[in-house]
Protein backbone atom coordinates (compact mmCIF):
# COMPACT_ATOMS: atom_id res chain seq x y z
CA UNK A 1 0.00 0.00 0.00
CA UNK A 2 1.38 3.18 -1.10
CA UNK A 3 1.35 6.21 1.17
CA UNK A 4 -1.55 6.75 3.99
CA UNK A 5 -2.50 10.22 4.84
CA UNK A 6 -1.45 10.59 8.36
CA UNK A 7 -4.48 13.08 8.96
CA UNK A 8 -7.71 11.34 10.78
CA UNK A 9 -10.97 11.81 9.54
CA UNK A 10 -13.09 13.19 12.12
CA UNK A 11 -16.34 11.34 12.80
CA UNK A 12 -19.56 12.71 11.13
CA UNK A 13 -23.41 11.82 11.99
CA UNK A 14 -25.29 14.81 10.72
CA UNK A 15 -25.63 14.99 6.60
CA UNK A 16 -26.91 18.41 5.65
CA UNK A 17 -30.20 18.50 5.87
CA UNK A 18 -32.42 17.87 2.58
CA UNK A 19 -29.73 14.73 1.75
CA UNK A 20 -32.12 12.42 3.91
CA UNK A 21 -35.70 13.80 2.46
CA UNK A 22 -36.85 11.42 -0.31
CA UNK A 23 -34.75 8.21 0.09
CA UNK A 24 -37.45 6.24 -0.86
CA UNK A 25 -36.82 4.96 -4.78
CA UNK A 26 -34.74 1.72 -4.82
CA UNK A 27 -33.06 0.87 -8.20
CA UNK A 28 -35.05 -2.09 -9.91
CA UNK A 29 -33.01 -5.56 -9.13
CA UNK A 30 -33.50 -8.67 -11.04
CA UNK A 31 -37.47 -9.46 -10.40
CA UNK A 32 -38.13 -6.21 -11.54
CA UNK A 33 -36.21 -6.81 -14.48
CA UNK A 34 -38.24 -9.88 -15.59
CA UNK A 35 -41.73 -7.73 -14.48
CA UNK A 36 -40.35 -5.72 -17.00
CA UNK A 37 -39.83 -8.04 -19.35
CA UNK A 38 -43.18 -9.88 -18.91
CA UNK A 39 -44.60 -6.61 -19.71
CA UNK A 40 -42.70 -5.91 -23.19
CA UNK A 41 -43.12 -9.34 -24.18
CA UNK A 42 -47.22 -9.46 -24.46
CA UNK A 43 -47.65 -7.02 -27.34
CA UNK A 44 -45.71 -9.08 -29.49
CA UNK A 45 -47.58 -12.09 -28.68
CA UNK A 46 -50.72 -10.28 -29.41
CA UNK A 47 -49.59 -9.52 -33.19
CA UNK A 48 -48.34 -13.23 -33.07
CA UNK A 49 -52.16 -14.24 -32.06
CA UNK A 50 -53.14 -11.64 -35.00
CA UNK A 51 -51.31 -13.73 -37.46
CA UNK A 52 -52.72 -16.96 -36.50
CA UNK A 53 -56.31 -15.71 -36.75
CA UNK A 54 -55.52 -13.94 -40.14
CA UNK A 55 -54.01 -17.60 -41.14
CA UNK A 56 -57.01 -19.42 -39.82
CA UNK A 57 -59.72 -16.98 -41.80
CA UNK A 58 -57.84 -17.33 -45.00
CA UNK A 59 -57.69 -20.71 -45.24
CA UNK A 60 -61.27 -21.77 -43.39
CA UNK A 61 -62.85 -19.18 -46.11
CA UNK A 62 -60.98 -20.94 -48.73
CA UNK A 63 -59.25 -17.95 -50.07
CA UNK A 64 -56.65 -20.15 -51.64
CA UNK A 65 -56.24 -23.72 -52.56
CA UNK A 66 -55.75 -25.65 -49.27
CA UNK A 67 -52.76 -27.88 -51.13
CA UNK A 68 -51.08 -24.22 -51.20
CA UNK A 69 -51.74 -23.21 -47.93
CA UNK A 70 -52.78 -25.89 -45.30
CA UNK A 71 -54.61 -24.57 -42.55
CA UNK A 72 -53.79 -23.81 -39.02
CA UNK A 73 -55.70 -26.83 -37.77
CA UNK A 74 -54.20 -29.29 -40.26
CA UNK A 75 -51.07 -28.30 -39.83
CA UNK A 76 -50.87 -28.57 -35.97
CA UNK A 77 -52.54 -32.38 -36.80
CA UNK A 78 -49.52 -33.42 -38.81
CA UNK A 79 -47.55 -32.53 -35.82
CA UNK A 80 -49.82 -34.54 -33.08
CA UNK A 81 -50.13 -37.41 -35.50
CA UNK A 82 -46.00 -38.05 -35.19
CA UNK A 83 -45.00 -35.93 -31.95
CA UNK A 84 -42.00 -38.09 -31.54
CA UNK A 85 -41.38 -37.37 -35.28
CA UNK A 86 -40.88 -33.52 -34.81
CA UNK A 87 -39.71 -33.85 -31.79
CA UNK A 88 -36.24 -35.93 -32.82
CA UNK A 89 -35.45 -33.15 -35.65
CA UNK A 90 -36.47 -30.22 -34.15
CA UNK A 91 -34.13 -31.48 -30.82
CA UNK A 92 -31.22 -32.20 -33.33
CA UNK A 93 -31.51 -28.69 -35.11
CA UNK A 94 -32.03 -27.10 -31.34
CA UNK A 95 -28.94 -29.46 -30.25
CA UNK A 96 -26.71 -27.91 -33.85
CA UNK A 97 -28.11 -24.13 -33.32
CA UNK A 98 -27.14 -23.88 -29.25
CA UNK A 99 -24.02 -25.61 -29.50
CA UNK A 100 -23.12 -23.39 -32.49
CA UNK A 101 -23.98 -20.26 -30.96
CA UNK A 102 -21.97 -21.09 -27.35
CA UNK A 103 -19.04 -22.08 -29.73
CA UNK A 104 -19.67 -18.66 -31.43
CA UNK A 105 -19.77 -16.45 -28.67
CA UNK A 106 -17.04 -18.33 -26.97
CA UNK A 107 -14.64 -18.02 -30.32
CA UNK A 108 -16.08 -14.81 -31.49
CA UNK A 109 -15.74 -12.95 -27.47
CA UNK A 110 -12.05 -13.98 -26.97
CA UNK A 111 -11.04 -13.05 -30.68
CA UNK A 112 -12.17 -9.60 -30.54
CA UNK A 113 -10.35 -9.32 -26.86
CA UNK A 114 -7.11 -10.17 -28.55
CA UNK A 115 -8.11 -7.89 -31.44
CA UNK A 116 -8.86 -4.68 -29.07
CA UNK A 117 -5.72 -5.67 -27.25
CA UNK A 118 -3.26 -5.87 -29.96
CA UNK A 119 -3.62 -4.01 -33.01
CA UNK A 120 -1.18 -6.37 -35.06
CA UNK A 121 -3.60 -9.22 -34.33
CA UNK A 122 -6.35 -6.71 -35.86
CA UNK A 123 -5.09 -5.92 -38.79
CA UNK A 124 -3.96 -9.59 -39.85
CA UNK A 125 -7.43 -11.17 -38.42
CA UNK A 126 -9.61 -8.41 -40.15
CA UNK A 127 -9.37 -9.47 -43.51
CA UNK A 128 -10.19 -13.03 -42.59
CA UNK A 129 -12.70 -12.44 -40.61
CA UNK A 130 -14.43 -10.03 -43.36
CA UNK A 131 -13.73 -13.06 -45.90
CA UNK A 132 -15.27 -15.31 -44.08
CA UNK A 133 -18.22 -13.22 -43.53
CA UNK A 134 -18.59 -12.34 -46.90
CA UNK A 135 -18.73 -15.95 -48.41
CA UNK A 136 -21.81 -17.52 -48.92
CA UNK A 137 -22.12 -20.30 -46.38
CA UNK A 138 -24.71 -22.71 -48.72
CA UNK A 139 -21.75 -22.38 -51.46
CA UNK A 140 -19.10 -23.82 -48.82
CA UNK A 141 -21.74 -26.06 -45.93
CA UNK A 142 -20.84 -28.87 -49.08
CA UNK A 143 -17.41 -28.36 -48.38
CA UNK A 144 -17.48 -29.19 -44.60
CA UNK A 145 -19.34 -32.33 -45.58
CA UNK A 146 -16.65 -33.31 -47.17
CA UNK A 147 -14.72 -33.06 -44.68
CA UNK A 148 -16.68 -33.50 -41.88
CA UNK A 149 -18.70 -36.23 -43.13
CA UNK A 150 -22.49 -36.63 -42.35
CA UNK A 151 -22.85 -36.01 -39.16
CA UNK A 152 -23.80 -33.10 -37.06
CA UNK A 153 -20.72 -31.27 -36.64
CA UNK A 154 -20.64 -29.73 -40.29
CA UNK A 155 -24.09 -27.94 -39.68
CA UNK A 156 -22.62 -26.39 -36.34
CA UNK A 157 -19.82 -25.55 -37.84
CA UNK A 158 -21.99 -23.47 -40.33
CA UNK A 159 -24.08 -21.94 -37.68
CA UNK A 160 -20.74 -21.07 -35.59
CA UNK A 161 -19.61 -19.19 -39.25
CA UNK A 162 -23.22 -17.47 -39.27
CA UNK A 163 -23.31 -16.40 -35.93
CA UNK A 164 -19.21 -15.53 -35.42
CA UNK A 165 -19.29 -12.54 -37.08
CA UNK A 166 -21.87 -10.41 -35.26
CA UNK A 167 -20.38 -11.28 -31.95
CA UNK A 168 -16.92 -10.03 -32.86
CA UNK A 169 -18.23 -6.92 -34.57
CA UNK A 170 -20.30 -6.32 -31.40
CA UNK A 171 -17.51 -6.96 -28.93
CA UNK A 172 -15.02 -4.74 -30.70
CA UNK A 173 -17.36 -1.98 -30.81
CA UNK A 174 -18.31 -2.12 -27.23
CA UNK A 175 -14.43 -2.57 -25.64
CA UNK A 176 -12.91 0.13 -27.88
CA UNK A 177 -16.24 2.40 -27.38
CA UNK A 178 -14.90 2.82 -23.54
CA UNK A 179 -14.25 6.71 -22.02
CA UNK A 180 -10.73 7.25 -22.22
CA UNK A 181 -11.16 8.66 -18.78
CA UNK A 182 -12.66 5.65 -16.94
CA UNK A 183 -9.05 3.87 -18.36
CA UNK A 184 -7.09 6.95 -16.64
CA UNK A 185 -9.57 6.71 -13.48
CA UNK A 186 -8.38 3.04 -13.50
CA UNK A 187 -4.96 3.53 -13.25
CA UNK A 188 -5.06 6.27 -10.67
CA UNK A 189 -6.33 3.20 -8.39
CA UNK A 190 -3.78 0.87 -9.46
CA UNK A 191 -5.88 -1.40 -11.34
CA UNK A 192 -3.70 -3.90 -13.61
CA UNK A 193 -5.06 -4.65 -17.10
CA UNK A 194 -6.77 -7.74 -15.92
CA UNK A 195 -8.79 -5.67 -13.04
CA UNK A 196 -9.40 -2.57 -15.77
CA UNK A 197 -11.07 -5.47 -17.91
CA UNK A 198 -12.66 -7.28 -15.15
CA UNK A 199 -14.70 -4.67 -13.66
CA UNK A 200 -14.40 -1.61 -16.14
CA UNK A 201 -13.99 -2.61 -20.11
CA UNK A 202 -15.70 -5.64 -19.96
CA UNK A 203 -19.48 -4.96 -18.09
CA UNK A 204 -19.22 -1.06 -20.55
CA UNK A 205 -19.05 -3.42 -23.39
CA UNK A 206 -22.08 -5.52 -22.70
CA UNK A 207 -24.50 -3.59 -24.03
CA UNK A 208 -23.24 -3.77 -27.40
CA UNK A 209 -22.10 -7.55 -26.89
CA UNK A 210 -25.97 -8.59 -26.06
CA UNK A 211 -27.03 -6.29 -29.24
CA UNK A 212 -24.69 -8.54 -31.27
CA UNK A 213 -25.89 -12.09 -29.45
CA UNK A 214 -29.43 -11.09 -30.62
CA UNK A 215 -28.26 -10.58 -34.24
CA UNK A 216 -26.34 -14.05 -33.82
CA UNK A 217 -28.99 -15.62 -32.30
CA UNK A 218 -31.16 -15.78 -35.28
CA UNK A 219 -28.40 -16.47 -37.70
CA UNK A 220 -27.07 -19.86 -35.37
CA UNK A 221 -30.54 -21.08 -36.55
CA UNK A 222 -30.07 -20.26 -40.28
CA UNK A 223 -26.92 -21.61 -39.97
CA UNK A 224 -27.92 -25.20 -38.65
CA UNK A 225 -30.56 -25.56 -41.44
CA UNK A 226 -28.53 -24.64 -43.91
CA UNK A 227 -26.08 -26.94 -43.23
CA UNK A 228 -29.12 -29.32 -43.10
CA UNK A 229 -30.06 -28.41 -46.38
CA UNK A 230 -26.90 -29.26 -48.12
CA UNK A 231 -26.93 -33.14 -46.52
CA UNK A 232 -28.20 -34.74 -43.79
CA UNK A 233 -30.64 -37.17 -42.86
CA UNK A 234 -32.26 -35.33 -39.63
CA UNK A 235 -33.43 -32.03 -38.33
CA UNK A 236 -35.82 -29.25 -39.97
CA UNK A 237 -33.97 -28.88 -42.58
CA UNK A 238 -34.27 -32.08 -43.80
CA UNK A 239 -37.99 -32.26 -43.12
CA UNK A 240 -38.51 -29.33 -44.84
CA UNK A 241 -36.90 -30.79 -48.05
CA UNK A 242 -38.24 -34.07 -47.48
CA UNK A 243 -42.11 -32.53 -47.10
CA UNK A 244 -41.25 -30.53 -50.24
CA UNK A 245 -40.29 -32.89 -52.27
CA UNK A 246 -43.36 -35.07 -51.73
CA UNK A 247 -45.74 -31.55 -51.97
CA UNK A 248 -46.15 -32.03 -48.13
CA UNK A 249 -47.38 -28.69 -47.75
CA UNK A 250 -48.76 -29.08 -43.87
CA UNK A 251 -45.50 -31.06 -42.64
CA UNK A 252 -43.51 -27.79 -44.48
CA UNK A 253 -45.82 -25.54 -42.80
CA UNK A 254 -44.83 -27.26 -39.55
CA UNK A 255 -41.53 -27.45 -40.36
CA UNK A 256 -41.25 -23.44 -40.94
CA UNK A 257 -43.23 -22.67 -38.04
CA UNK A 258 -40.91 -24.85 -35.35
CA UNK A 259 -38.19 -23.11 -37.10
CA UNK A 260 -38.94 -19.81 -36.47
CA UNK A 261 -40.03 -20.36 -32.91
CA UNK A 262 -36.60 -21.88 -32.57
CA UNK A 263 -35.05 -18.67 -33.44
CA UNK A 264 -37.67 -16.28 -31.78
CA UNK A 265 -37.02 -18.61 -28.44
CA UNK A 266 -33.12 -18.09 -28.86
CA UNK A 267 -33.76 -14.56 -28.90
CA UNK A 268 -35.97 -14.50 -26.17
CA UNK A 269 -33.41 -15.94 -23.85
CA UNK A 270 -30.71 -13.72 -24.60
CA UNK A 271 -33.04 -10.69 -24.45
CA UNK A 272 -34.18 -12.49 -20.66
CA UNK A 273 -30.19 -13.11 -19.99
CA UNK A 274 -29.94 -9.42 -20.60
CA UNK A 275 -32.47 -8.01 -18.57
CA UNK A 276 -31.03 -10.36 -15.65
CA UNK A 277 -26.94 -9.10 -16.63
CA UNK A 278 -27.96 -5.67 -16.86
CA UNK A 279 -30.33 -4.42 -14.74
CA UNK A 280 -29.48 -1.23 -14.65
CA UNK A 281 -29.84 -1.13 -18.62
CA UNK A 282 -32.94 -2.53 -19.22
CA UNK A 283 -34.34 -0.33 -16.55
CA UNK A 284 -33.11 2.54 -18.25
CA UNK A 285 -34.62 2.07 -21.60
CA UNK A 286 -37.93 1.74 -20.06
CA UNK A 287 -37.75 4.77 -18.10
CA UNK A 288 -37.03 6.10 -21.71
CA UNK A 289 -40.15 4.12 -23.08
CA UNK A 290 -42.62 5.20 -20.36
CA UNK A 291 -42.18 9.34 -21.28
CA UNK A 292 -42.96 8.37 -25.14
CA UNK A 293 -46.24 6.31 -24.08
CA UNK B 1 5.64 37.95 -22.75
CA UNK B 2 5.17 40.57 -20.43
CA UNK B 3 4.33 38.16 -17.10
CA UNK B 4 7.00 37.57 -14.29
CA UNK B 5 8.35 34.31 -13.05
CA UNK B 6 7.21 35.17 -9.66
CA UNK B 7 7.26 31.41 -9.06
CA UNK B 8 10.51 30.17 -10.49
CA UNK B 9 12.44 31.62 -7.29
CA UNK B 10 9.97 29.75 -5.05
CA UNK B 11 11.02 26.22 -6.55
CA UNK B 12 14.55 27.03 -7.03
CA UNK B 13 15.37 25.47 -4.02
CA UNK B 14 12.80 22.99 -4.12
CA UNK B 15 14.96 20.03 -3.68
CA UNK B 16 13.49 16.70 -2.03
CA UNK B 17 12.37 18.51 1.18
CA UNK B 18 8.97 18.56 2.78
CA UNK B 19 6.83 19.45 -0.83
CA UNK B 20 3.57 17.57 -1.65
CA UNK B 21 4.03 18.32 -4.97
CA UNK B 22 6.79 19.65 -6.84
CA UNK B 23 7.04 20.42 -10.26
CA UNK B 24 10.32 21.86 -11.75
CA UNK B 25 11.03 23.36 -15.30
CA UNK B 26 8.52 21.28 -16.95
CA UNK B 27 7.31 21.23 -20.70
CA UNK B 28 5.21 19.22 -22.47
CA UNK B 29 5.07 19.01 -26.05
CA UNK B 30 2.36 16.68 -28.35
CA UNK B 31 3.54 15.52 -31.39
CA UNK B 32 0.69 14.53 -33.34
CA UNK B 33 0.59 13.69 -37.33
CA UNK B 34 -0.70 17.27 -38.11
CA UNK B 35 1.31 19.43 -35.93
CA UNK B 36 3.84 19.45 -32.70
CA UNK B 37 1.39 21.32 -29.83
CA UNK B 38 3.70 22.78 -26.81
CA UNK B 39 1.41 23.12 -24.20
CA UNK B 40 3.22 23.47 -21.37
CA UNK B 41 6.29 25.41 -21.26
CA UNK B 42 8.72 25.81 -17.96
CA UNK B 43 6.29 25.49 -15.53
CA UNK B 44 7.49 25.54 -11.92
CA UNK B 45 5.13 24.93 -8.90
CA UNK B 46 6.02 23.98 -5.52
CA UNK B 47 3.15 23.18 -3.16
CA UNK B 48 3.53 22.10 0.26
CA UNK B 49 1.48 19.55 2.20
CA UNK B 50 -2.03 20.68 2.90
CA UNK B 51 -2.62 23.80 0.74
CA UNK B 52 -5.27 24.21 -1.76
CA UNK B 53 -4.39 25.24 -4.64
CA UNK B 54 -6.29 26.40 -8.20
CA UNK B 55 -5.18 26.93 -11.03
CA UNK B 56 -6.94 28.89 -13.78
CA UNK B 57 -6.51 29.64 -17.38
CA UNK B 58 -7.86 30.09 -21.27
CA UNK B 59 -9.41 26.47 -22.19
CA UNK B 60 -6.84 25.07 -23.84
CA UNK B 61 -3.88 26.11 -21.79
CA UNK B 62 -2.65 22.96 -20.70
CA UNK B 63 -4.60 22.57 -16.92
CA UNK B 64 -5.56 19.38 -17.33
CA UNK B 65 -2.54 18.25 -18.86
CA UNK B 66 -0.98 19.89 -15.30
CA UNK B 67 -2.54 17.56 -13.06
CA UNK B 68 -1.96 14.67 -15.74
CA UNK B 69 1.52 15.00 -14.85
CA UNK B 70 1.30 15.16 -11.68
CA UNK B 71 -0.68 12.03 -11.32
CA UNK B 72 1.72 10.46 -13.44
CA UNK B 73 -0.65 10.03 -16.67
CA UNK B 74 1.57 11.79 -18.45
CA UNK B 75 5.18 11.32 -18.39
CA UNK B 76 6.81 15.33 -19.34
CA UNK B 77 8.62 16.35 -22.44
CA UNK B 78 11.30 18.03 -19.79
CA UNK B 79 11.66 18.95 -16.28
CA UNK B 80 10.56 17.27 -13.13
CA UNK B 81 7.52 16.43 -11.16
CA UNK B 82 8.15 15.44 -7.63
CA UNK B 83 5.20 14.08 -4.87
CA UNK B 84 6.39 13.90 -1.81
CA UNK B 85 9.86 14.20 -2.76
CA UNK B 86 9.08 10.98 -5.38
CA UNK B 87 9.91 11.32 -8.64
CA UNK B 88 6.42 10.40 -10.48
CA UNK B 89 7.50 7.58 -13.54
CA UNK B 90 4.39 6.52 -13.56
CA UNK B 91 0.65 6.07 -12.41
CA UNK B 92 0.38 7.40 -9.47
CA UNK B 93 -1.81 5.24 -6.29
CA UNK B 94 -1.31 7.76 -3.83
CA UNK B 95 -3.58 10.38 -5.22
CA UNK B 96 -7.29 11.13 -5.66
CA UNK B 97 -8.59 12.42 -8.71
CA UNK B 98 -12.00 13.47 -9.60
CA UNK B 99 -13.11 14.56 -13.31
CA UNK B 100 -14.88 16.97 -15.14
CA UNK B 101 -17.90 14.46 -16.05
CA UNK B 102 -18.22 12.06 -12.58
CA UNK B 103 -17.06 8.92 -14.61
CA UNK B 104 -18.91 6.79 -12.25
CA UNK B 105 -19.91 3.06 -14.18
CA UNK B 106 -23.79 2.96 -14.18
CA UNK B 107 -23.97 -0.38 -13.17
CA UNK B 108 -22.92 -0.11 -9.75
CA UNK B 109 -24.77 1.81 -7.62
CA UNK B 110 -23.15 4.40 -5.65
CA UNK B 111 -22.00 3.33 -2.78
CA UNK B 112 -20.37 0.56 -4.79
CA UNK B 113 -19.16 2.82 -7.57
CA UNK B 114 -17.20 4.71 -4.45
CA UNK B 115 -16.16 1.07 -3.36
CA UNK B 116 -14.31 0.61 -6.54
CA UNK B 117 -11.47 2.44 -5.57
CA UNK B 118 -11.02 -0.35 -2.34
CA UNK B 119 -11.73 -3.51 -5.05
CA UNK B 120 -9.00 -2.05 -7.31
CA UNK B 121 -6.49 -1.57 -4.46
CA UNK B 122 -7.03 -4.45 -2.31
CA UNK B 123 -8.06 -2.58 0.82
CA UNK B 124 -9.98 -4.36 3.80
CA UNK B 125 -13.43 -4.56 3.32
CA UNK B 126 -14.58 -4.28 6.53
CA UNK B 127 -12.35 -1.15 6.81
CA UNK B 128 -13.45 0.25 2.97
CA UNK B 129 -16.98 -0.19 3.78
CA UNK B 130 -16.60 1.71 7.19
CA UNK B 131 -15.04 4.38 5.64
CA UNK B 132 -17.19 4.84 2.62
CA UNK B 133 -20.35 5.10 5.33
CA UNK B 134 -18.29 8.16 6.67
CA UNK B 135 -17.68 9.92 3.20
CA UNK B 136 -20.98 8.95 2.50
CA UNK B 137 -22.71 11.46 5.38
CA UNK B 138 -19.89 13.72 5.02
CA UNK B 139 -21.41 14.59 1.61
CA UNK B 140 -24.78 14.12 1.73
CA UNK B 141 -25.10 11.24 0.52
CA UNK B 142 -27.04 9.02 2.91
CA UNK B 143 -30.27 7.52 1.72
CA UNK B 144 -28.59 7.40 -1.83
CA UNK B 145 -26.22 4.64 -1.52
CA UNK B 146 -28.18 2.10 -3.42
CA UNK B 147 -29.23 4.43 -5.74
CA UNK B 148 -27.59 3.87 -9.60
CA UNK B 149 -26.08 6.86 -11.18
CA UNK B 150 -29.01 7.35 -13.55
CA UNK B 151 -31.19 7.86 -10.50
CA UNK B 152 -28.62 10.46 -8.92
CA UNK B 153 -28.66 14.60 -9.69
CA UNK B 154 -25.49 15.48 -11.80
CA UNK B 155 -24.44 17.18 -8.06
CA UNK B 156 -24.80 13.82 -6.45
CA UNK B 157 -22.85 12.18 -8.88
CA UNK B 158 -20.30 14.67 -8.53
CA UNK B 159 -20.27 14.15 -4.73
CA UNK B 160 -19.90 9.88 -5.35
CA UNK B 161 -16.98 10.95 -7.82
CA UNK B 162 -15.52 12.64 -4.99
CA UNK B 163 -15.82 10.34 -2.19
CA UNK B 164 -14.62 7.55 -4.48
CA UNK B 165 -11.53 9.53 -4.66
CA UNK B 166 -11.03 10.59 -0.97
CA UNK B 167 -11.79 6.62 -0.28
CA UNK B 168 -8.33 5.79 0.39
CA UNK B 169 -7.21 8.96 1.94
CA UNK B 170 -4.91 9.89 -0.36
CA UNK B 171 -2.66 12.90 0.62
CA UNK B 172 -3.13 14.45 -2.81
CA UNK B 173 -6.25 15.31 -4.11
CA UNK B 174 -6.82 16.41 -7.98
CA UNK B 175 -9.72 17.98 -9.73
CA UNK B 176 -10.11 18.77 -13.07
CA UNK B 177 -13.26 21.42 -13.22
CA UNK B 178 -15.35 18.80 -10.78
CA UNK B 179 -18.05 21.53 -10.91
CA UNK B 180 -17.81 22.53 -14.41
CA UNK B 181 -21.18 20.58 -15.71
CA UNK B 182 -23.25 21.84 -12.54
CA UNK B 183 -25.85 24.81 -12.08
CA UNK B 184 -24.85 27.92 -10.51
CA UNK B 185 -26.53 27.12 -7.21
CA UNK B 186 -25.48 23.26 -6.84
CA UNK B 187 -22.05 24.82 -7.94
CA UNK B 188 -22.31 27.20 -4.78
CA UNK B 189 -22.99 24.41 -2.18
CA UNK B 190 -20.55 21.83 -3.14
CA UNK B 191 -18.21 25.06 -2.89
CA UNK B 192 -18.85 25.09 0.67
CA UNK B 193 -18.70 21.27 0.99
CA UNK B 194 -15.53 21.02 -0.70
CA UNK B 195 -14.15 23.91 1.92
CA UNK B 196 -15.40 21.72 4.26
CA UNK B 197 -13.71 18.46 3.12
CA UNK B 198 -10.73 20.09 2.66
CA UNK B 199 -10.23 21.35 6.51
CA UNK B 200 -11.68 18.04 7.73
CA UNK B 201 -9.14 15.80 5.95
CA UNK B 202 -6.19 18.32 5.53
CA UNK B 203 -5.53 16.71 2.06
CA UNK B 204 -3.51 18.63 -0.17
CA UNK B 205 -5.87 20.01 -3.07
CA UNK B 206 -4.93 20.35 -6.43
CA UNK B 207 -8.33 21.93 -8.47
CA UNK B 208 -8.40 23.47 -12.08
CA UNK B 209 -11.66 25.59 -12.80
CA UNK B 210 -13.12 28.24 -14.99
CA UNK B 211 -14.29 30.07 -12.47
CA UNK B 212 -12.84 32.68 -10.68
CA UNK B 213 -15.01 33.46 -7.92
CA UNK B 214 -14.65 29.29 -7.34
CA UNK B 215 -10.70 29.29 -6.96
CA UNK B 216 -10.81 32.22 -4.99
CA UNK B 217 -13.70 30.76 -2.49
CA UNK B 218 -11.48 27.88 -2.11
CA UNK B 219 -7.78 28.57 -2.25
CA UNK B 220 -5.23 29.85 -0.41
CA UNK B 221 -3.50 30.30 -3.72
CA UNK B 222 -4.47 30.57 -7.49
CA UNK B 223 -2.13 29.66 -10.29
CA UNK B 224 -3.05 31.93 -13.15
CA UNK B 225 -1.66 30.37 -16.30
CA UNK B 226 -0.80 32.04 -20.03
CA UNK B 227 -2.90 30.84 -23.37
CA UNK B 228 -1.02 27.93 -24.81
CA UNK B 229 1.72 27.31 -24.65
CA UNK B 230 0.92 26.91 -20.94
CA UNK B 231 3.34 29.40 -18.61
CA UNK B 232 2.61 30.27 -15.09
CA UNK B 233 1.77 34.06 -15.46
CA UNK B 234 1.28 34.93 -11.36
CA UNK B 235 0.39 33.29 -8.59
CA UNK B 236 -2.02 34.89 -6.33
CA UNK B 237 -2.14 34.57 -2.84
CA UNK B 238 -5.86 34.66 -1.18
CA UNK B 239 -4.96 36.58 1.86
CA UNK B 240 -8.92 35.29 3.47
CA UNK B 241 -9.88 33.97 6.91
CA UNK B 242 -9.48 29.66 7.44
CA UNK B 243 -13.20 30.09 8.40
CA UNK B 244 -15.20 31.13 5.39
CA UNK B 245 -18.91 31.69 5.02
CA UNK B 246 -19.86 31.90 1.91
CA UNK B 247 -21.82 35.52 1.51
CA UNK B 248 -19.05 36.77 3.69
CA UNK B 249 -16.18 36.19 1.63
CA UNK B 250 -17.78 37.37 -1.23
CA UNK B 251 -18.22 40.88 -0.43
CA UNK B 252 -14.63 40.55 1.58
CA UNK B 253 -12.69 43.57 0.07
CA UNK B 254 -9.72 40.70 -0.11
CA UNK B 255 -12.18 39.20 -2.57
CA UNK B 256 -12.71 41.42 -5.14
CA UNK B 257 -8.78 42.40 -4.85
CA UNK B 258 -7.98 38.68 -5.87
CA UNK B 259 -10.87 38.33 -8.32
CA UNK B 260 -9.92 41.98 -10.06
CA UNK B 261 -6.22 40.47 -10.19
CA UNK B 262 -7.55 37.09 -11.55
CA UNK B 263 -9.73 38.90 -14.15
CA UNK B 264 -7.08 41.29 -15.24
CA UNK B 265 -4.32 38.77 -16.09
CA UNK B 266 -6.89 37.00 -17.57
CA UNK B 267 -7.96 39.53 -19.90
CA UNK B 268 -4.76 40.72 -20.28
CA UNK B 269 -3.21 37.71 -21.54
CA UNK B 270 -5.93 36.69 -23.96
CA UNK B 271 -5.47 40.11 -25.65
CA UNK B 272 -1.90 39.85 -25.77
CA UNK B 273 -2.32 36.67 -27.75
N1 LIG C 1 -3.22 13.70 -26.10
C1 LIG C 1 -3.02 14.86 -26.72
N2 LIG C 1 -2.51 14.90 -27.97
C2 LIG C 1 -2.30 16.05 -28.59
N3 LIG C 1 -2.54 17.26 -28.07
C3 LIG C 1 -3.04 17.31 -26.83
C4 LIG C 1 -3.32 16.12 -26.09
N4 LIG C 1 -3.81 16.47 -24.88
C5 LIG C 1 -3.86 17.80 -24.88
N5 LIG C 1 -3.39 18.32 -26.03
C6 LIG C 1 -3.25 19.74 -26.36
O1 LIG C 1 -2.61 20.37 -25.30
C7 LIG C 1 -3.20 21.62 -25.00
C8 LIG C 1 -3.58 21.67 -23.54
O2 LIG C 1 -4.62 20.74 -23.29
P1 LIG C 1 -5.34 20.64 -21.89
O3 LIG C 1 -6.37 19.58 -22.02
O4 LIG C 1 -4.34 20.47 -20.84
O5 LIG C 1 -6.03 22.06 -21.79
P2 LIG C 1 -6.93 22.65 -20.61
O6 LIG C 1 -6.27 23.84 -20.06
O7 LIG C 1 -7.30 21.58 -19.66
O8 LIG C 1 -8.20 23.12 -21.42
P3 LIG C 1 -9.73 23.13 -20.93
O9 LIG C 1 -9.87 24.26 -20.00
O10 LIG C 1 -10.48 23.37 -22.21
O11 LIG C 1 -10.01 21.80 -20.32
C9 LIG C 1 -4.38 21.76 -25.94
O12 LIG C 1 -4.01 22.64 -26.96
C10 LIG C 1 -4.60 20.41 -26.51
O13 LIG C 1 -4.96 20.49 -27.84
MG1 LIG D 1 -9.07 20.51 -19.23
Amino acid sequence: MAAQSTIEQPERTTAPAGATASATRRPGGAGTGLLRFARNTWRPAAVLVAILLVWWVVTAAELVKPYLVPSPGTTLDVVLAQPGYFTHHTWITTYETVLGFAIAILVGVLSAVVMVYSPTVEKSLYPLLLFAQVIPKIAIAPLFIVWLGFGLSPKVVVAVLMAFFPIVISTVTGLKSIDPEMLQLSATMGAGPAQTFRKIRFPAALPHLFAGLKVAATMAVTGAVVGEFVGANEGLGYVILQANGNLDTPTLFAGLIIMSLLGVILFVVVELLEYLVMPWHASRRTDAATTTM
Amino acid sequence: MTVGNTTTQRSADATATGAAVDIDEVAVRFRTKKKDVTALRDVSVRIEPGEFVAIVGASGCGKSTLLKLVSGLLRPSSGQVRLHGEDVRGPRRDIGYVFQRAALLEWRTARRNILLQAEMRGMPKAQARQRADELIAMTGLTGFEDAYPNELSGGMQQRVALCRALLHRPPVLLMDEPFGALDALTREQMNVELRRIWRETGTTVLLVTHSIAEAVYLANRVIVMTPRPGTVAEVIDVDLPVERDYGQTMSAPEFARATGRIRDLLGATTTAE
